[in-house]
């Protein structure tokens, strides 16, 4: 810096030259000290992910026999239940999604508006569930949900209904159990960037006669869309591994990618059914990822929040 | 088989152990099994008892069944010197090589069916699926036969079947068909299949764990199920109104194996021998529904007469049900298995 600085002194062409060559070096030498900083962190994550991916990969390429084979994914072709289960994985992770953009996004909005006490207290019930293992809101959901559950009983009692309601052991019941663990992952992100929306914007857009709703759609929202991209990510990307509350819930008819992992690692005895069924899953989400990177840019896949 | 929780806590516990002490390794075993209130029946009726006769240490662990086998020893790290799995788990293993050869000059295999005695596994137990119903449904006038289950006109209600057993499931649309018990095994793939398919519209649920279908007959979420007995008796011992019998049950094994590699394997050998030797095995249904794979336990006088009729493996119940046949499952297993999965998930 100290090189640059002096050269500023004389604002004369070679010396412009000189100094860009200085400035180049330093910035070398910075990324280099970059580098070295980042080293231990990619190290261990070419040692945690890049390596058991790759190892992934390899076994799904060998059959039962121990012969290099494409049989594990010519499986996915030859039996029809795969096809199923992969389109049930992606319809479950595009409903739910779906329902937590439908929930979360007026949920985010209230908890930005309010006074910063008062959202924290909210925003306490949105975390609290979090704290909860997955398998007990799970189990609460059956009895909640049942044929001789809260909800049917409560209904039938009323006289709204006679007959209980299919609520439990479906694709519904899946839907609403899942919906309820993913909350959190949308709206915490999307509520960081409606936080730091700036509302002299808004007031701006009123000052200059905009109605409230004009406002909200044409400032609010474009500002807020970077968060509900991310938590969008986030959220489909954590459904399609989903694997207790389809279990649990979808009353062995909602069979989903992960599940079938599970299943292949115990019904054929080499490792390359379930890995197939990894490098699938993992390729289908990276294609996802690309694909809301093309839609969204960078601000869906890359930062949490941006101001 | 059954997918029981695994504490690994336990197997790094034992392993740090058996590390500290290296003097004393060479008479400690370790055995792996399922876990729960089965595993603890089993450590009063087999594991206690034969530490004790034979002055040796027997650590525990639980299992995942065959994979965690494979992992151990495809991976050169086998902790455990005897597991126990299903007969089929057995029956698939013993294929790929990875149990050690039984001595049958140290292990009595007299009392056990032939079926479940091999180079190298054992029965050890019996578990029995039955057809379960709710009386506050249907009084005492239930299903009573998989061909009642299968019959949604003259039963109408909720029903549940095993999706993650499908050779169990198999076994009983075999039954629902009418075919008699002696002539299920071999099963006829295709003709089950056909029966699953008469049947998979009215399935409310499809069960992948013993607790999930308990929790299915408890809760009434369904009217009628296919259980296994253990969890069936306690339902009824709980009090839940339901109802069933061994008729047309379908005998499912249990076995034990020395897995390929153990450091301890002629003292394993010894506590196996133990394990299925009458005497112990007449402990088991002191603690728990699973019946004894030794039929001369019923002979020692252990078991109180009383308990003896509700005793799965009993001379008289065993007549009553299909023994699930571990090698015929070994074979088509995964073709049946995937079959059955395209079926129900049309």
């Amino acid at each position: 810096m100290s090189v640059a600085s002096a050269s500023l002194d004389h604002a004369g062409r070679p010396d412009r030259a000189i100094n860009a060559g200085a400035l180049r070096a330093d910035a070398r030498r910075e990324s280099r000290g970059l580098l070295a900083l980042l080293s231990p962190g990619l190290l261990l994550v070419f040692a945690v992910i890049i390596v058991p991916i790759g190892w992934l990969f390899w076994l799904s390429l060998f059959d039962e026999t121990g012969q290099l084979s494409a049989s594990n994914y010519a499986r996915f072709f030859e039996q029809a239940s795969y096809i199923k289960t992969f389109v049930t994985t992606f319809k479950v992770a595009f409903t739910v999604t779906g329902a937590c953009v439908l929930f979360g996004y007026p949920l985010a909005y209230m908890l930005s508006q309010l006074p910063r006490r008062a959202a924290g207290a909210c925003l306490i019930f949105v975390i609290l569930p979090f704290w909860t293992s997955v398998l007990v809101r799970t189990y609460a959901w059956l009895v909640i949900l049942q044929r001789k559950g809260l909800v049917n009983t409560w209904l039938i009692d009323l006289g709204v209904i006679g007959q209980p309601l299919p609520l439990a052991n479906n694709f519904a019941a899946v839907v609403i159990g899942m919906t309820h663990i993913m909350l959190p992952f949308l709206v915490l992100p999307l509520y960081a960037s409606m936080k730091s929306i700036d509302t002299d914007c808004l007031r701006a857009g009123m000052n200059l006669g905009a109605s409230p709703t004009a406002t909200f759609r044409q400032i609010f929202l474009p500002l807020s869309l970077p968060g509900l991209a991310s938590g969008v990510v986030i959220v489909f990307v954590l459904c399609l591994g989903f694997f207790v509350t389809p279990a649990l819930m979808g009353g062995g008819k909602v069979i989903m990618w992960a599940m079938r992992m599970e299943q292949a690692t115990s019904l054929y005895s080499n490792w390359g059914a379930g890995a197939a069924l990894g490098v699938v899953l993992l390729a289908a989400t990276l294609a996802l990822l690309g694909l809301f990177h093309w839609l969204l840019g960078t601000r869906a896949t890359g930062v949490w929040s941006e101001r | 088989m059954t997918k029981r929780l695994c504490i690994h806590g336990l197997a790094i516990a034992g392993l740090l152990a058996t590390v500290a002490v290296p003097a004393s390794a060479a008479d400690t075993i370790t055995v792996a099994s399922w876990g729960g209130t089965y595993q603890e029946a089993q450590t009063k009726a087999f594991f206690d008892p034969a530490a004790k006769e034979l002055g040796i240490t027997i650590k525990q662990d639980t299992t995942n069944g065959l994979d965690d086998v494979r992992l151990q020893v495809t991976g050169n790290a086998v902790k455990w010197d005897i597991t126990e799995l299903g007969a089929d788990e057995c029956a698939r293993g013993s294929k790929e090589g990875l149990f050690e050869k039984l001595d049958y000059n140290i292990i009595d295999k007299s009392g056990i069916n032939p079926k479940l005695v091999h180079d190298d596994w054992v029965g050890i137990s019996y578990t029995s699926v039955v057809l379960i119903y709710r009386t506050d449904v249907f009084g005492d006038k239930g299903p009573k036969t998989w061909a009642d289950f299968w019959n949604v006109e003259k039963f109408p209600g909720r029903r549940a079947l095993s999706g993650s057993q499908s050779t169990e499931t198999l076994s009983v649309a075999a039954l629902a068909k009418g075919i008699p018990i002696d002539k299920v095994y071999p099963v006829d793939i295709d003709g089950a299949l056909q029966s699953v398919d008469k049947i998979r519209g009215h399935i409310d649920a499809w069960w992948t764990s013993g607790a999930q279908a308990m929790q299915l007959v408890k809760d009434g979420e369904v009217d009628m199920a296919s259980i296994w007995n253990g969890r069936a008796g306690t339902l009824k011992k709980e009090g839940a109104p339901v109802s069933f019998s061994f008729d047309q049950g379908v005998l499912t094994a249990d076995c034990m194996v020395i897995p390929k590699g153990s450091k301890n394997k002629d003292i394993a050998m010894k506590a196996l021998a133990k394990f299925v030797s009458p005497d112990l095995q007449a402990n088991l249904p002191l603690y728990v529904d699973n019946g004894p794979a030794n039929e001369k336990a019923f002979e020692t006088g252990k078991i109180p007469p009383d308990r003896i009729k509700d005793i799965n493996s009993s001379p008289e119940n065993v007549k009553k049900q299909v023994l699930q046949d571990p090698e015929f499952w070994r074979d088509t297993l995964v073709e049946a298995t995937e079959k059955f999965n395209n079926l129900i998930q049309q």
